[in-house]
C-alpha cells in the first residue's frame, strides 16, 4: 500500500507530460490509439499484483512440486528441504490402486465425480427454472429475488452447520419429517455416516449452490431483447417454444461459463463436507479435497498429500482445456 | 395446444397462460420453501431451551427463551472471534481491492507485452483448489517462522495472505470485465483535455466503476467472511476466526444447538442485511462483469 501511494506522484506527473504532449500533437485525433507506448505504466500500475501472484500461487506451486518429490512426514515439517529425495514415489504410491492408499484415491475421485454430476446437474436445474420463472416482472418477484439470493449470502459454516443440526438422527427435522410425521423410513436414518451421507452432502451442496446459478442466469435473461417474444408470440409460439426457441439459444454462452465455474467450484468443495461431516469424511461421501486434507494434516504425510494435489491439478486442467475446446468449436460451429 | 396457447398468447404479446402461471406459482413456492427451510430452523432453534432442541425436533417451539444468546458469548470466547473474522475478511478485502484497481486498469486499457499471460494466469489460480495452495503455504510459513522467527503462521497476517489466494485473482478478473463495460471514450477525453492516466483512473475511471467495485469488495469480503479452509489449519487459540469458532459449542458431553444456531445467525446477519441492502448494485456488478 506504502510503496503505491508513494510512486502515484511520479507517474502521474511523468505520464501526464506525455499525454499532454501527445495530446497535444494530435489534436486533429480525438482517440488515443490503444498501444500508445507509455513506456513502464502497465508494469507499474500490475507491479503488486504480479508480486503478490508471485508469493501467494506461483512459489506455492512450486514447492508442491518439489514436496511431491520427497519423503515428507511430519519428522521434516519444521525443515522440509532436509527431507529425502524419493523421486516419483509419492506418485506411486498414490495410483497403486490395488494398496490402500491408492484404492481410497481412486474411491475419493469416483465418489467426488458422481457428486459433482448431480450436484452441479440440479443447481443448475434449480437456478435455469426459477431464472425463468422470475424472468417477467409480477407482484413479489423482487422479494423472491433476494429471497433466492439468501443461501448465497449465508456464511458457509452457519449454513452448512444448521443443516447438520437438521440430519441429526434423534433430534434432527429431516427425521422428524421423513419418520415421525410421514413414516416413510421404518426406523430414524443416520444422515452424516454410512450410506446416506452422499445423500445429505448433495442437497446441501445444491441449497448452496444454485443461487449462484440463478443470479448469472437472471443476468443473462435480463439482456434478450422483449421484441424477440412479442415476435414469437406473434407467429403463435407458446411460452414452452419461446423457452426452448430464444430463451435457452441466449442461454448458451452463459451457460457454457456457469457449468464450468459450478463444476470447478463443487468439484474442488472443501468448506462443505468439513463442515458436515467434520475432518473424517464417511467413505461414501469421502470428497477429494477432505481426502487429500486428512492424508495430509491428520496422518501428517504431506509427500502423498503433494502428489495428490499435482494430479488432482493436471485432471481439472485437462478437464477444462477439453471442455474449453469443446464449446469453442461449437460456439463456432453455430456463428458459421 | 399450439394454437390456443398462441391465440391467447397473440392479444396481448408478453402474457403467460394460466397453466403458466400454475406452474410457477407452484415451482416458486417449494423453491422458496427449500430455501427457507435452514433459516427457520436457525432462527427457532436459537430460540428454544437446551432440553427442547436436545429432544425430538419440533415444529413450533414450547417455550420461548432468548438465553442462548446471551450464553453464546460465555460458552466460547465469540466475540473475539468475531474481531478475528472482521479484520481478517476486511483486510483481506481492501488489499485485493485496491491492488486489483491497479491491475485491471492496466489490463483493461494498455496493450503490452506478457498481458496474455498474465490474464491467463490470473484465471486460471482462480479455478485451482484451495487445498493446493495450503499444503505449501503452510509450510513456507512453518520454515519462515523457524529460521527468521517470524510469526506468520497462526498470525492474523498471515491468514490474511492466504486469504489472497482466492481474493485477488477474483477481484483482479471481476474488475477488468467491469471496466471494460466502461466507455473508453470517458477516460480517453480525459486524458486528451490533460489528466494523466492516473488522474484519468481515480477522476473518471473509479467513480463509473463504483456499483462494480462495491460489488466486488462485497464478494471479496462474503467469501472471506465463510472461508473455512485456510483458517482450520492457519490459526490458534487467539487468532481463530468465526468459521473455527463455532465448533466450539460441540462439547464431548453436549452440542448445545441452540446456542450454535444463535451464534449461526448472529454471524449471518451483517453479511446477509449487507448483501441484501446492496443486492441491485451486486447484481449489476457482477454480471457486467461476468455475462457478457
Amino acid at each position: 500500500m506504502t510503496t503505491t501511494v508513494t510512486t502515484d506522484p511520479g507517474t502521474d506527473r511523468s505520464s501526464r507530460g506525455t499525454s499532454r504532449g501527445s495530446g497535444g500533437a494530435r489534436r486533429g485525433m480525438p482517440r488515443i490509439p490503444d498501444r500508445i507506448r507509455r513506456g513502464g505504466l502497465p508494469y507499474l500500475l500490475l507491479l503488486p499484483a504480479v508480486l503478490l501472484e508471485l508469493l501467494i500461487h506461483l512459489i506455492p506451486m512450486i514447492v508442491g512440486i518439489v514436496m511431491s518429490f520427497r519423503q515428507l512426514t511430519q519428522f521434516f515439517i519444521s525443515n522440509w528441504g532436509a527431507a529425502p529425495w524419493t523421486g516419483l514415489e509419492n506418485y506411486e504410491i498414490a495410483v497403486d490402486f490395488d494398496a490402500p492408499i491408492g484404492e481410497a484415491l481412486l474411491h475419493s475421485f469416483f465418489v467426488t465425480c458422481v457428486f459433482t454430476f448431480f450436484a452441479v446437474g440440479l443447481a443448475w436445474l434449480f437456478g435455469v427454472t426459477a431464472a425463468i420463472m422470475l424472468q417477467e416482472s409480477f407482484r413479489g418477484r423482487g422479494f423472491l429475488r433476494a429471497l433466492f439470493l439468501v443461501p448465497y449470502a449465508l456464511p458457509v459454516y452457519a449454513a452448512v452447520i444448521t443443516w447438520a443440526f437438521m440430519f441429526q438422527r434423534d433430534n434432527g427435522l429431516v427425521n422428524h419429517v421423513l419418520h415421525d410425521q410421514l413414516g416413510i423410513t421404518d426406523q430414524p436414518s443416520f444422515w452424516l455416516i454410512g450410506d446416506n451421507s452422499i445423500y445429505a452432502l448433495i442437497v446441501v451442496s445444491v441449497w448452496k449452490g444454485w443461487p449462484f446459478a440463478f443470479l448469472m442466469l437472471m443476468a443473462a435473461l435480463q439482456n434478450i431483447p422483449r421484441e424477440l417474444y412479442e415476435a414469437a408470440a406473434i407467429d403463435g409460439a407458446g411460452v414452452r417454444q419461446q423457452i426452448r426457441r430464444i430463451t435457452m439459444p441466449s442461454l448458451r454462452p452463459v451457460n457454457q461459463v456457469l457449468v464450468l465455474v459450478l463444476f470447478l467450484w463443487t468439484f474442488n468443495d472443501f468448506n462443505t463436507p468439513y463442515v458436515l461431516f467434520g475432518k473424517a469424511a464417511p467413505a461414501d461421501a469421502d470428497l477429494i479435497s477432505i481426502h487429500i486434507y486428512q492424508s495430509s494434516f491428520v496422518t501428517w504425510n504431506f509427500g502423498t498429500g503433494s502428489a495428490m494435489s499435482v494430479l488432482l491439478l493436471l485432471f481439472l486442467l485437462v478437464v477444462t482445456a477439453v471442455y474449453l475446446f469443446l464449446t469453442s468449436r461449437g460456439r463456432k460451429g453455430s456463428h458459421a | 395446444m399450439p394454437s390456443r396457447d398462441g391465440a391467447r398468447a397473440a392479444r396481448s404479446p408478453m402474457a403467460a397462460p394460466r397453466s403458466f402461471l400454475w406452474t410457477r406459482r407452484v415451482v416458486l413456492t417449494l423453491l422458496a420453501g427449500f430455501v427457507l427451510l435452514p433459516v427457520y430452523v436457525m432462527i427457532s432453534s436459537s430460540l428454544k431451551p437446551l432440553q427442547d432442541v436436545s429432544g425430538k425436533f419440533r415444529w413450533i417451539p414450547d417455550g420461548l427463551t432468548v438465553q442462548p444468546y446471551i450464553d453464546i458469548w460465555d460458552t466460547v470466547p465469540l466475540a473475539r472471534y468475531f474481531v478475528n473474522s472482521l479484520i481478517v475478511a476486511g483486510a483481506a478485502t481492501v488489499c485485493s481491492v485496491v491492488i486489483a484497481v491497479f491491475a485491471a486498469y492496466a489490463v483493461s486499457r494498455y496493450g503490452f507485452r506478457g498481458k496474455r499471460v498474465f490474464t491467463v494466469t490470473v484465471l486460471s489460480t482462480q479455478m485451482f483448489p484451495g487445498i493446493l495452495f495450503l499444503l505449501p503455504l503452510f509450510l513456507i510459513f512453518v520454515n519462515i517462522g523457524n529460521t527468521t522467527g517470524l510469526a506468520l503462521y497462526g498470525s492474523r497476517g498471515g491468514l490474511i495472505l492466504t486469504y489472497l489466494t482466492f481474493s485477488l485473482p477474483f477481484s483482479i478478473w471481476m474488475l477488468i470485465g467491469y471496466f471494460d463495460s466502461i466507455p473508453r471514450d470517458l477516460d480517453e477525453a480525459a486524458m486528451v483535455d490533460g489528466c494523466g492516466p492516473m488522474r484519468a483512473l481515480f477522476r473518471v475511471v473509479v467513480p463509473a466503476a463504483v456499483p462494480g467495485i462495491v460489488a466486488v469488495s462485497v464478494y471479496a469480503f462474503m467469501t472471506a467472511w465463510g472461508e473455512v479452509l485456510f483458517a482450520s489449519v492457519m490459526t490458534n487459540d487467539v487468532t481463530r476466526t468465526l468459521a473455527v469458532g463455532l465448533q466450539g459449542y460441540a462439547t464431548q458431553n453436549d452440542v448445545y444447538w441452540n446456542q450454535v444456531m444463535a451464534a449461526s445467525l448472529v454471524v449471518s446477519v451483517p453479511v446477509v442485511a449487507g448483501f441484501l441492502l446492496l443486492q441491485r448494485y451486486l447484481v449489476a456488478g457482477l454480471t457486467a462483469g461476468a455475462v457478457k
